[in-house]
């Protein structure tokens, strides 16, 4: 499969883009995301599997859309926008009416992706622009979360909802762990954060399961371990000394699993276009995330800060990546810095 | 350009004379304009202040404009600031409570609020945003949502107003928050509580009260 | 400037090919502070269209008079008083609006498309030309507004100056009345506007062409 790169690259060494073709890291990422999926679907019913197929199908039909035509197969067949829709997909609450998701995953493509020029030039991780403006175009329905749980083919009428129609909620609606956390101080025991029978977003409840994809890419070493490392690393810190202080903050244990933290660390601020190339970039870039997660979550409005820290820490790779370049060889020495061999 | 084209360079008492004169035109025009229009603005500013002491004292006809000073109320149509209240009163002229000026962070920008005070039941009789740049479609449901001004009408103020989670409501001094817009709500609520902290102690019953029957005289 | 437009070609400039905000992109703060309902962003664009074209008369009148030297501060001076003007007047005939607008009324003064005219065009044009192409600047920026405040209010509210289009079960898009919604709609009309400029070029290009070969 041919892949269309740019003309003329406009960045100083080094140019490799990590040595990966993207098929084939589409494909891992696939394998590695379907367990959580599926679980997402178990536990949150076929109307979690609609969101999914909405969001993808927003994906799919706006990457087409902007495409010009001779350029179609390349751009759909990599796979690279099926996924997007799929991530998107994973962070939405398993009662979005399917025009948000597909609208969500339309925004996604066309201002994350297509604006800057497509696949690999683009700033933000797209998935995770499609999420910031559905939460900020659509917050209620964007924190009313269906309970999991309920027969499998049962569709919560929310869902349902016609095209720039309000939804119309169950009576029922259940609260995220985070939520709970924030707003009524009561924990969640971890073996349900494990096993993922939480309320929350379609994809991140699965802990077990998450972690047990990203295995799966550390050891097909499809992406750089030193960011989920860093994002643990300073995730856990961060709240470990916050909750030796006493006033009731949550522990590293309930920091780690709970909310979008495995699959945010795991599967989007790893996306290879828009983290930091270098080793101590992405050192840089995990520890900042995880920081930045803890400081929105406790001191913040919100009771989740994983996609505003991961998307904070996108604005800021160019500028990680153009301080933690190497060296150039024979250069420099003594007390000279990176910066002033250009 | 002038340099160099032969046009002799202004001097620069001519320069500050043409600012000066241009200014002192200027000036003219806005006075006029501040003058022309100024009955209008002071009118709607009053109507408007008028129409929220109304809204927050149901069943009140006439309005006085009270100072506290350190000796209690005195009524004082041109007084201004944190330290005044109106008296509200009904048609046959007893007191119904007082609307009280209140201010305070909401999520976004301050929030200032009128709030009615029946002092003798020590309940609040209603609740009007006077200013407030909430978030649109979210926090300025304060406002917007008839709902919730409704739980301020007759609400104990005492301990203290407390926010609940929507359809939780059970004690007389809670109300319910808006859902998505739970801080604008017990911003509300906290100013409200913050202004009675500072009044409570001022604010004498219809009856006996030196500083309003001097007054009425 | 080779040779004088006329007052048709100078007009249409402003509301078209030198649009101030689109082509120009001038006067950013008012475009994206209050253009969330499409009434405020009227209410601008009058106030803008008042101010400008009251302050280019003056500048293309007096430009005899003005010491260059010291034409800055006067532009100023004369901006500044139609401004407040058009506070006042608002404050006393539409207090409400008046509140929505709030700081952004007195700021027209800092509006560079204003005093970009004045420098530009009206100190060195008559006064019929300048008053001219300060109605098509105008134009130019109101339509601007009107578009990007029709558009902000349509999803954030379902309504068009105040008119429910939608029913009352539609769901607002909370961000277009916030800030961001103000980036991505200017961005996203920026693009279009744009597009519709490079087609046009292709096509007059081919046209172009064409006739060189019929030739």
């Amino acid at each position: 499969m041919s892949q269309h790169e740019p003309h003329l690259l406009l960045q100083p060494a080094p140019m490799l883009r990590q040595g990966m073709n993207t098929p084939r890291a589409m494909l891992d990422v696939w394998l590695a995301l379907l367990p959580a999926t599926l679980a997402g679907i178990w536990f949150f019913g076929l109307g979690a599997l609609l969101v999914l197929l909405a969001s993808m199908a927003g994906a799919l039909a706006t990457e087409w859309a902007f495409t010009p035509a001779s350029r179609r197969r390349a751009a759909i067949g990599d796979n690279s926008a099926l996924l997007t829709g799929l991530l998107l997909g994973l962070t939405l609450p398993p009662g979005l009416p399917l025009w948000m998701a597909f609208l969500g995953a339309a925004v996604a493509i066309g201002i994350g992706k297509v604006i800057w020029g497509g696949l690999g030039h683009n700033l933000f991780n797209p998935a995770l622009v499609g999420r910031a403006f559905l939460l900020g175009t659509f917050p209620i329905a964007m924190t009313t979360w269906a309970p999991s749980g309920g027969p499998f083919w049962e569709i919560p009428p929310s869902l349902l909802a016609l095209p720039f129609q309000s939804p119309a909620y169950d009576a029922l609606s259940s609260a995220t762990p985070l939520g709970l956390m924030k707003f009524e101080q009561q924990g969640t025991a971890l073996p349900e954060l494990l096993l993922g029978n939480t309320g929350g977003c379609i994809g991140e409840t699965s802990g077990a399961l998450l972690l047990l994809g990203g295995l799966f890419l550390l050891l097909r070493r499809d992406f750089d371990w030193r960011i989920p490392a860093g994002i643990f690393l300073a995730a856990a810190t961060f709240s470990a000394l916050l909750s030796l202080t006493g006033d009731g903050y949550p522990g590293p244990l309930f920091t780690l699993l709970s909310g979008g933290m495995l699959l945010g660390a795991l599967f989007m601020a790893t996306d290879p276009v828009t983290s930091p190339l270098t080793p101590r970039g992405a050192w840089i870039f995990g520890l900042g995330t995880g920081f930045l997660v803890v400081l929105i979550r406790v001191f913040g409005g919100f009771p989740e800060g994983m996609m505003y820290a991961i998307l904070l820490m996108n604005a800021a790779t160019p500028l990680i990546d153009r301080y933690t370049q190497p060296r150039v060889f024979g250069r420099g020495g003594g007390r000279d810095r990176g910066e002033q061999t250009s | 350009m002038s340099i160099g084209n032969g046009v002799k360079e202004p001097g620069s008492a001519r320069l500050a004379l043409s600012l000066a004169f241009a200014g002192f035109i200027s000036g003219l025009a806005i006075i006029a304009i501040y003058e022309a229009t100024l009955p209008t603005i002071t009118a709607n500013k009053a109507e408007e202040l008028r129409q929220a002491v109304f809204r927050v004292l149901p069943g009140v006809t006439r309005i006085r404009k009270f100072e506290s000073t350190p000796e209690g109320l005195k009524e004082n149509p041109e007084a201004r600031g944190e330290e005044v209240v109106y008296g509200g009163y009904d048609p046959q002229g007893a007191l119904v409570g007082y609307a009280i000026n209140s201010a305070g962070p909401g999520f976004q920008d301050t929030i200032r609020v009128l709030y009615g005070y029946a002092p003798a039941e020590r309940r609040v009789l209603g609740m009007w945003i006077l200013e407030s740049r909430e978030t649109p479609g979210l926090g300025d449901k304060i406002y917007k949502d008839a709902e919730f001004v409704a739980n301020f009408e007759d609400l104990a103020i005492e301990p203290q107003i407390v926010a609940v989670k929507k359809g939780t409501r059970s004690a007389p001094n809670e109300i319910d928050a808006i859902t998505g817009a739970t801080i604008s709500s017990k911003a509300v609520a906290r100013i409200i509580n913050e202004g009675h902290q500072r009044w409570k102690g001022r604010l004498p019953a219809p009856d006996g009260q030196p500083g309003i029957e001097e007054a009425e005289q | 400037m080779a040779r004088e437009q006329s007052s048709y070609e100078s007009f249409i400039k402003g509301l078209w090919r030198e649009n101030p905000v689109f082509v120009q992109v001038l006067g950013m703060c008012p475009m994206l502070a209050v253009t969330n309902t499409a009434l405020n962003s009227l209410v601008m664009g009058l106030a803008t269209l008042f101010v400008l074209m009251g302050s280019s008369f003056l500048v293309a009148s007096l430009k005899h008079l003005i010491p260059k030297q010291v034409r800055i501060s006067l532009y100023i001076i004369i901006i500044a008083t139609f401004v407040t003007i058009a506070d006042y007047t608002i404050l006393a005939l539409l207090p409400a609006v008046h509140k929505e607008l709030g700081a952004f009324i007195p700021l027209i003064v800092a509006n560079c498309m204003i005093l970009g005219r004045q420098e530009a065009f009206a100190s060195r044009h008559g006064v019929r030309m300048a008053v001219v192409d300060a109605a098509g600047m105008s134009a130019g920026f109101m339509f601007a507004l009107l578009a990007l405040g029709g558009v902000r209010e349509l999803l954030g509210n379902g309504s068009l100056f105040g008119v429910d289009l939608f029913g009352p079960g539609f769901e607002p898009w909370v961000i277009m009345i916030l800030p961001p919604g103000g980036f991505i709609t200017l961005g996203l009309l920026l693009l279009l506007f744009n597009w519709i400029a490079a087609r046009k070029r292709a096509f007059l290009a081919e046209v172009a062409a064409t006739e060189r070969e019929m030739l």
